[in-house]
């Protein structure tokens, strides 16, 4: 089981709760297929990823980074559960979409950078560690079903 | 490798000539953030009295780690004739493992971005990744 400091659970919360889901989950993906080009092998039919520009205003790609938004949202929900949360969704990666887990990691350090530039100064030492413990163990979750 | 290309270059320059007025910023709260967030680093100093964010040994070395920065970007079209010496102290003096290049590479980019959330756009990002990608490569050169 995964401990959760009150600093660690106030600070997620409070972190998510000021995330537009519609613009923040389209901006770490979009970053995510500029930053790691190869990991546009899973959007295929996601039509124009050409530049980085037809990436970012890509309307597929926004929405589907709300989509991934929406999935975090319910680990951050579920703290002390995220693992039992996860375990359909983690098949789903594994089984269906054939995500090399690898890629979770990316996503996650493009969705800090995204955060830390809203933030600011506000995003301190402190406030990143707890950030990076939740993706880490929402990313864990996420590769868990994988065989 | 990936090796950078002319508009990599370009754009790792011009974003350079922003930054480099705040370096010794930048450094210090890197490598703050590093000794925070990924406690395995500390083990390298040992030696300071004080690894607390901001603290003055701290500070210092982040001028040091971002004078080293500022030699790669000079030299960009040749970082390993350019930083032998540099690979060369990391080698066989501090033998620091070259993971570790990875997640101070990490908390610079994380630093660039609370600093220039305009400028930091997803086309200087990859450009900045790659570069200091380069760094790292260049720097583990002389390592076996």
């Amino acid at each position: 089981m995964v401990e959760w400091t009150e600093f660690e659970r106030s600070t997620i919360q409070s972190i998510f709760s000021k995330l537009d889901y519609d613009v923040a989950g389209g901006k770490a993906l979009a970053r995510c297929l500029v930053v790691y080009p190869w990991t546009q092998r899973y959007f295929g039919s996601f039509g124009n990823l050409y530049n980085a520009t037809a990436i970012m205003g890509n309307p597929k790609v926004a929405a589907h980074g709300k989509v991934v938004l929406q999935g975090l949202d319910r680990a951050v929900k579920n703290m002390d559960n995220i693992k039992a949360t996860y375990a359909e969704l983690s098949v789903l990666h594994s089984e269906k979409l054939h995500v090399d887990p690898d890629n979770f990691k990316l996503l996650a350090d493009c969705l800090t950078i995204v955060v830390a530039a809203q933030m600011g100064a506000a995003f301190t030492a402190e406030v990143q560690a707890a950030f990076q413990k939740f993706l880490a163990v929402a990313v864990s979750s996420l590769c868990r079903q994988y065989h | 490798i990936m090796s950078l290309s002319a508009k990599d270059k370009a754009a790792v320059k011009a974003f350079w000539a922003k930054a480099a007025t705040k370096a010794d910023d930048i450094g210090s709260d890197a490598l703050s953030r590093m000794l925070v967030v990924y406690p395995q680093t500390k083990t390298y100093f040992s030696h300071w009295k004080d690894l607390s964010p901001g603290s003055a040994p701290v500070r210092k070395h982040g001028k040091t780690v971002m004078a080293g920065v500022a030699e790669a970007v000079a030299k960009i079209d040749d970082l390993t004739g350019g930083l032998l010496t540099l690979s060369e102290l990391h080698a066989f003096t501090l033998r620091v493992d070259p993971a570790n290049f990875k997640i101070l590479s990490h908390n610079l980019l994380v630093v660039l971005a609370t600093q220039f959330p305009e400028d930091f756009t997803p086309e200087v990002h990859v450009a900045m990744d790659k570069f200091l990608s380069a760094l790292a490569l260049a720097l583990s050169e002389k390592y076996r």
